[in-house]
């Protein structure tokens, strides 16, 4: 081990990293673009739900429930149908996702007594439509005891009290913001993706010049050249991390509630791991492109889809959950939600740190032992 | 004559591309294996699906209509029941431990306020780090208290006025969930992961194609062939686009046979359909790779296209959701436009009639794109 052959190895993949100016994009800009991008376009919240209505009545009482619905802001009219084709066409072609269909004698039947009215709703995006029917759900059941309360006034009785009331309290994200558990999500996808990619092509380039040759003709060793091109890597992580994380908090106003010092910790401890699982996997494949198709394979899609990044892993089969285990930003991003948005001493996700702590010291002998072999 | 002079030239070429492709049994393997295991591994992740929440109840009341109100709650397939605390402590400290993420307290004289003229209470506390669920779960405890009231209202008018039962008008909703009865968040997500597994495919294979020619240095040589640059372009696109129809129609036997997809369209439009969106992103792939320097370039703009891509084109969350200006980037995405016909065909099973304005938008991207490659590729030869 020697520092200056560490630092001259540095010192070259800073170079190479500085010419070429489509690096520098992927380094700099990829990084924002992707928080941006999945900042606001990763979003669950249903609002504006596009609305189709179909009044068969046309009283005085069915335009008041459909002023209700207009009136609320998770509710978009856009379309006033005039025939049931017409309802079904709007759906089928999904210009709405719901529509309320008031059937004819709806007034006379509510002023004998008790009404409906028809909610059809395009399901097949089953988690928006189930929100959607909730919101639609709390607009009948408010202009329902409306009527009630004026049905009573009206008779000099005392307006109906409901029974039940459900006071909740939403703790750590109390806007309910999908924003607000995406962003730090989108913070470790970002790592987990641009720093596997930007050191997978790093070795297998060299083979692939054959500049690898040259590189074992000079007295450095293994272990040197593994140092010498992930510190590079890891400074520029460290800064993308910081940048987005500061992001986060400014622009997107994620609320931050835990430490600074343990945020670039436990991020510290997730670069060592994604960019060891780079250098790996281009020691191992040896050409850019199985290198740069591995990395796309153990990265983007799997953190996108199994780290809970998105989708709960606790509604995952349990052989999917075991899978998930497997992989490190699903213990990251434990992290840093705990770090914004709950605030929680170390000790509550200490295992998770635990967790990433032993990735990164089984990748880094990993990478180091397949280099050794491969340059004798 | 000159017409099979050129068919000639494109197999030759179409022998050479399937030989270096399928002769690495690294990239044979690549090429069939991980589609299946990863629409296997992620048909089954990708679910939005609120089931079995954890929870924790506080019953100060103890009378029967307090533990009437938990059993609905327990004897609800949504909820799972954790832990009967004794103490508000023990709800604070369990959720923010993530032991459970709902907790319900009900305090002393709730059976005698619903029973009363002011009516009763419950507390829920919901741990909201995940914003969705939260919404989902609080949307349960909501709909399972207003069934629980309804019942005690109509109790309690049957005792005081027993003459207005029937009488007081009631607006009451009638649900009809079309397309997904059941609102199983799979149906919805298994089509979406077909086309996210598409896109990355051929995108992977065909930014590389020209790229490599030239890194290697073989594209010299193919040069001094009399072959002309549509039928270069069309031998390199062809045999990623045959094994993209493969894969296609492989990952998609996997979602109606194993995760039970419903299949309500035709065929053929999946089929025709499939066919141009792989024409669009292998236009996207092959003008990446002609203004490409590099493998490294050609991967670092694929990647840079197939990740906003993947999200704007609302297969995880949707479309109508995100800022006005994000809804307009997204028809600039046609993996988009792929994942409306997906879900139409296989949910909806609506046809050509609905889906023209699709299938449309992703064979102009397809037309255009190949056509700039094309043009293009011929100044690089130069």
């Amino acid at each position: 081990m020697s520092l200056p052959r560490i630092l001259a190895v540095m010192r070259k993949e800073f170079i190479q990293i500085a010419r070429d100016v489509r690096s520098l994009l992927i380094i700099f800009a990829i990084p924002l673009i992707l928080l941006f991008i999945y900042g606001y376009a990763v979003n669950l919240d249903v609002k504006h739900v596009p609305l189709c209505v179909y009044d068969r009545d046309g009283t005085q009482q069915s335009q008041d429930l459909l002023k209700a619905f207009q009136a609320s802001e998770y509710f978009r009219i856009v379309h006033l149908a005039r025939d049931y084709r017409e309802v079904v066409d709007d759906i089928d072609s999904g210009r709405c996702a719901l529509a309320i269909v008031i059937p004819p004698r709806f007034a006379d039947d509510l002023n004998a007594g008790a009404t409906s009215v028809q909610a059809i709703l395009d399901a097949s995006d089953s988690n928006s439509a189930s929100i959607g029917l909730d919101y639609t759900r709390a607009v009948v059941a408010a202009y329902s005891s409306r009527v009630q309360v004026a049905w009573a006034q009206n008779r000099g009785m005392a307006p109906p009290v409901p029974p039940l009331d459900v006071r909740s309290r939403t703790w750590f994200n109390e806007n309910l913001e999908s924003m607000a558990d995406i962003v730090p999500g989108v913070v470790a996808l970002v790592m987990a993706v641009v720093g596997a990619f930007l050191t997978s092509l790093t070795i297998a380039r060299e083979w692939e010049r054959g500049t690898m040759e040259q590189l074992i003709s000079t007295p450095v060793g293994a272990l040197e050249i593994q140092i010498g091109k992930l510190v590079p890597y890891f400074l520029i992580g460290m800064s993308d991390t910081a940048v987005c994380a500061v992001l986060s908090v400014i622009w997107f106003g994620v609320p931050f509630r835990g430490s600074w010092t343990i945020l670039f910790a436990s991020s510290a401890l997730f670069l060592v791991v994604v960019l060891s699982l780079g250098y790996w996997m281009s020691v191992v494949a040896k050409s850019q492109l199985a290198a740069s198709q591995f990395a796309l394979v153990a990265t983007f899609l799997p953190t996108f889809l199994l780290s809970g990044f998105l989708f709960p892993i606790d509604q995952m089969p349990v052989v999917v959950q075991w899978i998930t285990r497997v992989l490190p930003a699903r213990y990251y991003i434990t992290i840093l939600r705990n770090i914004f948005l709950k605030g929680t001493p170390v000790r509550m996700f200490a295992s998770q740190l635990a967790a990433l702590g032993i990735y990164a010291l089984v990748l880094v002998i990993m990478a180091t032992r397949a280099l050794h072999k491969r340059l004798e | 004559m000159r017409f099979f002079q050129a068919l000639e030239r494109i197999r030759r070429m179409l022998v050479k591309e399937f030989l270096q492709t399928l002769r690495d049994p690294r990239t044979r393997f690549l090429l069939f294996a991980p589609p299946i295991i990863q629409m296997m591994v992620f048909g089954y992740a990708a679910t939005l699906e609120v089931k079995h929440v954890q929870f924790a109840v506080l019953d100060h009341d103890n009378t029967q209509e307090s533990r009437d109100f938990i059993s609905r709650l327990t004897a609800s397939r949504y909820f799972d029941l954790q832990l009967r605390a004794q103490r508000p402590e023990e709800l604070r400290q369990g959720i923010d431990r993530g032991d459970f993420l709902l907790a319900i307290q009900i305090d002393s004289g709730f059976a005698q306020d619903l029973r009363g003229a002011k009516g009763a209470q419950v507390q829920v506390i919901v741990d909201s780090t995940n914003s969705n669920t939260a919404l989902v779960g609080l949307g349960y405890v909501n709909e399972i208290s207003a069934q629980f009231a309804q019942q005690y209202q109509m109790d309690r008018i049957r005792r005081t006025n027993p003459q207005l039962v029937g009488v007081i008008p009631r607006v009451d909703l009638v649900e009809r969930p079309w397309f997904n009865e059941g609102f199983d968040s799979r149906w919805f997500f298994v089509p979406g992961v077909i086309g996210n597994l598409m896109l990355v495919m051929v995108m992977n294979l065909t930014a590389f194609a020209v790229v490599r020619e030239r890194e290697i240095g073989t594209l010299e040589q193919i040069m001094v062939t009399p072959i002309r640059r549509w039928e270069f372009i069309l031998g390199k696109t062809l045999p990623f686009f045959l094994i993209g129809v493969f894969d296609a129609g492989l990952i998609s036997l996997v979602g109606t046979l194993w995760f039970g997809v419903p299949f309500r369209g035709s065929v053929w439009v999946l089929v025709s359909s499939t066919m141009i969106f792989l024409l669009s992103s292998l236009g996207v792939g092959l003008f990446i790779s002609t203004i490409s320097a590099n493998q490294q370039q050609a991967m670092v703009s694929a990647f840079f296209f197939i990740m906003p891509a993947t999200t704007l084109s609302g297969f995880g969350t949707p479309i109508s959701s995100m800022p006005p200006y994000f809804q307009k980037l997204t028809y600039l995405d046609p993996l988009r436009y792929f994942m409306i016909v997906l879900r139409s065909v296989y949910l909806k099973g609506v046809g050509y009639d609905v889906l023209w304005p699709q299938i449309a938008a992703m064979a102009a991207f397809a037309v255009v794109l190949l056509s700039i490659s094309i043009l293009r590729f011929h100044k690089s030869l130069e």
